[in-house]
Order: C-alpha cells, then structure tokens, then sequence
C-alpha cells in the first residue's frame, strides 16, 4: 500500500517549498472567494432562514429572523417517515449499486487490462447514462414499466403482480430508478481502485493454496476498500438528497416521497421556507457526519 | 469445466450490465421518431419530422438555447476559476492546505437540494431577483470544484522538468507558463471544460431553486413530464447524448493513435 503513496497522482509535488506566497494567493483567492460567497455564505444563511418564525403582522410566507430551535423539532416529527425513507432508499440503492458495480468494475479494471481501448471503450458506456438528460433516462424508464407496459401486463399473466398491483409508484420503482441514475458514480471510483490493483498480489495468495473465494476476501476486497468507499459516499449522499425519482410525475407517488420532496415543496410550492431549510440543515448535518467520518479514515489529499 | 464456464461469466456480466445502461438511452432514440401527438407514450409509427422541425414545439428550443448559453457561461467561468486553484494545489506547498481541499470537496458532497435551497435563501435576503444570471451564478458554484479534480489530475501529470528547461533558458514565469505550462495542461482544461458544461447543461435541482420564469432545457422537461414529454424532447435529448459521445470517442481515438505513435518512436 505505502509504495503506491508514491505515484499517486494526488500527492503535493515533491518537496518544493514555495518562493512566492503571493502567486499562490493569487490563485486560490479568486476561487476560493467564489466559493466562500456563494457556497458558504448560502449554508449560513440556511441556517439562519431554519431559525426564523412567521412575521406575526405579516401575511402568508413572512418570516422574521428568531431562535426558534422548535424548528428542527417540528420537522422532525412531521417528517420523520420521510427522513427514514430516504435514508432506507439511500442505503438499498447504495448496496444494489455495489454489487451491479463491482464485477463490472472488476471486469473493465483487471480483466481487460491487456486491451486498453476495450477499456476506454467500456468506460465511456459506464458514464454514458450521465450524457442523455437525467429527467429523460428516469422518464424511459417509467416508460417502461409503465402500467400499460408488456412487461407489467406479462407480470400480471404470470401472477407476480396482482391485478391492481404496478410498478411504478411503488418503492421498487423509486430505488431501482436511483440505483440505476447513480451507478456510475459507483462503478468510477471503484474501477480506480481496481485498476491500480497489483494482480501479483492475487498470485502470491493462490500461490499459499488460499482458494479463489479466499483470496477475493483476503486480498482484492481490502485492496479495493478506497474504492468502495469513495464509491458509497459519492452514491450515498446524492441518492439521500434526491427527489426527482420519487416524485409522483416520474417513478413515485406520495407514499414514497422523500427529504428532497419535502425540501422542494415546502420551499418552492407551500413557501415554508424555515421548515424546508431546517431539513436541509438536518440532511446536511448527516452529511457532514459521513464525510468526516471518511476524513478521519483517509486525509483529505484522496477527496479530490 | 468449471473454470471455461468461470472465465465466460464475467464478459457475459458485463454485457447484460452494459445493455442495463444502455436501455433508457435507446428507448430515448427510438421514442425520438415516433410519430405522437402531444405526449409521447404509444408508438404511433416512424418519422423524421421531430427531428427535421424540433423547433415547432413550442418552447423546446428556447429552453435549449438557454441551457447552452448559461452553460457555456457558466463553463467559463469555472474552468478558469478551478484551473488556478488546482495549478495553486499541485505546485505549490502552503498552509490551509486541507482546509482547501475540504472547502473544495464539500459542494461536491452537498446534496443539490442544499445547495439550490441555501443559494435560494441568499438570493432572497439579499433582494435579487432570480432569472438566467442567478442560474449563472449557482452553475458556476457547483462546477468548480469538478473543474478542480479534473485539472488536478494533469497538472499532478506534468515532469517538472520541462518547467525547469524553460527557466534555465531564461524564459521569464510568464513566458514559462504561456509556452510551456499552459499548453501542456490544455487537454486537462478541455476535459474539465467539457464537464463542467454537461453537468450545467444537465442540472435541474438546483436550477430549479435559483430559477425565475426562465426556461431551460431539464426545466422544460420537468414542467412538461407531468402533461407527457413530446418527441421534441426526445430529439434535443438525443442530439446532444450523440455529440458528447462523439466528443468523447474523438478524443479517445486521438490519445490512443499519439500513444501509439510514441511507443513507435522509443
């Protein structure tokens, strides 16, 4: 592990030691300004906006700034279904993403290394969902399973749906939907890791009689972990904060709304903006939660 | 026996993951030529005329003409913006170092809800009337740090020594970076550029949120799924699937056919 330290593409150019503070200043300033305005700033004023109470001489949808901590409670007994709901399709989109993923991954990063056109070839199919319009793909696919569909009217001829029963609308559909609209961003980092993978270490583990399974366990999966975790978070925490594939015009209905329903329609339709911002402070939090979590694990020079 | 079956079971795999991927995007194409009425549910036979007339639909094509004009902005933009930074991270050593990777990796881990609310809440407290520019401004935000990892990547890619060469024949740093530095990161640039304008091009969370009543193109889509999205969709869906393929192949045609050509030389 530790020589591939050394030609990670990520580690800060070899012992340079700067002459001129102000170029880099230079550099970063304009950027990182940017950010800080319009990525920064924003988050605060989310929570700020997640504090405020209604205007009591005010009309419909004023707010004035308060501490009304009740917010945060309020949003997450009314919401909590929807809170659990994300989180749960979340995790089973995760997990099916992961094991679509990783043979594919597996695949294209180890088996096909001797031909390395097949490889870019490959590669660019994993990302090709990513250049058709996302709420396009997600509509074929509602399209597809739709209730005049073939393939729900041979699911009901075979008896694995009941005749009042479809598809789309149930939580299947969402988590198939989001599984599928994220697999890429599984499958990237995870052939990274299996890319880089030394195949001598596999026959050193064959060589001591340890069996394909074994070796699998013992060698491949540990050497692949940067991967899979880099994999789960950049799946995760989209998928947590989706509300496109749950909505009731694409592959949902209102059972199966998420955070990111909730968040969208009390801020942009029923302009309750402190509970919608309290939420989004919440998802946020849990966010920020994970993220740290991989930090402390693995620096912040591989975030990037 | 046992291993033959094994050693078929993986290409096998990855072509049903493949045709996986693959099916929305056809059933996208396919649906391009039907000939449908208002919404674009049932096959009604083949036709070329959505394709010939896209713009007969109303709206399609001025919600597309927005999405590529504040993409093309809003590339620029970020490109600049990250391709400084990410030269300011390779090259150079300085404090703060992780607090600047983790200002640049959290958009990237913010859910876009977050991102388009908190923006929105911005907007508002500070008066400003949301329209393309607002739009402009999110885009940029979020594709920056996008921009930041791609270039990175070259830049990390780059000998030194060629920086060195430059210097030691009394190039000054401008005439350094201009003649030397510059064009050696230029296919990095392009990559990040071109991501940086598919990811503007395609966002609709948080466009949604910044957004007054201008169109663009996810926009159109998603006012239009609740009625039944016509064919016109379907085809400016398609046209640019097929040209950032195109791109794409182009490019990677081209970076084979130099890699051969030098394994020739050596």
């Amino acid at each position: 592990m530790a020589f591939a330290a050394f030609g990670s593409a990520n580690a800060p150019a070899a012992g340079k030691p700067t002459r001129s503070g102000k170029v880099v200043i230079a550099l970063l300033a304009p950027g990182l300004a940017y950010l800080g305005a319009f990525f920064l700033t924003p988050l605060f004023a989310l929570i700020m906006v997640s504090l405020e109470v209604p205007d009591p001489n005010g009309g419909y949808a004023e707010y004035v700034p308060a501490f009304e901590i009740g917010n945060y409670f309020y949003v997450i007994s009314e919401y909590l279904p929807h809170i659990l709901r994300s989180f749960g399709y979340a995790l089973a989109a995760t997990v099916l993403a992961l094991v679509i993923s990783y043979p594919l991954a597996y695949f294209i990063g180890v088996k096909a290394r001797p031909w390395p056109l097949l490889q870019k070839l490959m590669l660019t199919l994993v990302i090709a969902p990513f250049f058709i319009s996302f709420l396009l793909r997600t509509l074929a696919w509602k399209q597809i399973f739709s209730n005049e569909s073939w393939i729900v009217s041979s699911l009901h001829d075979i008896g694995l749906l009941a005749p009042t029963q479809y598809v789309v609308g149930t939580p299947f559909m969402v988590i198939f939907g989001l599984t599928y609209n994220f697999i890429p961003f599984m499958t990237l980092p995870l052939y990274t890791s299996l890319e880089r993978l030394d195949l001598r270490y596999l026959e050193a583990g064959s060589d001591l009689y340890a069996s394909p399974s074994k070796v699998f366990r013992k060698v491949t999966l540990p050497l692949s972990m940067p991967g899979i975790i880099s994999g789960t978070l950049l799946t995760f925490i989209p998928i947590a904060g989706d509300y496109i594939n749950a909505s009731g015009d694409f592959l949902g209905s209102s059972s199966t709304s998420m955070i990111g329903n909730v968040i969208e329609s009390n801020y942009l339709q029923i302009n309750d903006y402190p509970s919608a911002s309290a939420l989004s402070v919440l998802l946020m939090g849990v966010i920020l939660v994970l993220v740290s979590v991989y930090v402390k694990k693995s620096g912040t020079e591989d975030l990037l | 026996m046992r291993f033959s079956l094994g050693k078929l079971t993986l290409p096998l795999y990855a072509v049903l993951a493949f045709i996986y991927l693959l099916i929305p995007i056809v059933y996208t194409f396919v649906f391009s030529f039907n000939n449908s009425l208002k919404t674009n549910l049932i096959w009604r036979g083949f036709t070329f005329d959505k394709w010939t007339n896209v713009c007969q639909r109303e709206g399609v094509c001025e919600a597309f003409g927005n999405s590529v004009f504040i993409g093309i902005i809003s590339t620029i933009f970020a490109t600049g913006l990250g391709t400084m930074i990410a030269i300011a991270l390779v090259r150079y050593r300085f404090k703060f170092r992780s607090s600047v990777n983790l200002l640049l990796f959290l958009p990237m881990a913010t859910p876009e809800v977050v991102l388009g609310a908190g923006l929105a809440s911005q907007f508002f407290n500070l008066g400003v009337q949301k329209g393309i520019w607002t739009i402009i401004i999110a885009h940029i935000m979020f594709c920056l740090s996008f921009v930041v990892v791609t270039v990175k990547a070259r830049v990390a890619s780059l000998d030194p020594a060629l920086e060195e060469a430059g210097r030691d024949l009394y190039a000054n740093p401008t005439q350094v970076f201009w003649k030397i530095t510059f064009p050696l990161l230029l296919p990095g640039i392009a990559s990040a550029a071109l991501l940086s304008f598919a990811l503007s091009f395609d966002d609709f969370i948080i466009t949604n949120f910044n957004a007054g009543s201008d169109m663009t193109f996810p926009r159109y889509v998603y006012t239009a799924a609740a009625r039944g999205v016509p064919a016109e969709a379907n085809v400016i869906g398609c046209a640019v699937f097929a040209l950032a393929i195109l791109i794409v192949l182009a490019t990677q045609i081209n970076g084979e056919v130099k890699r051969r050509k030098l394994a020739k030389v050596h």
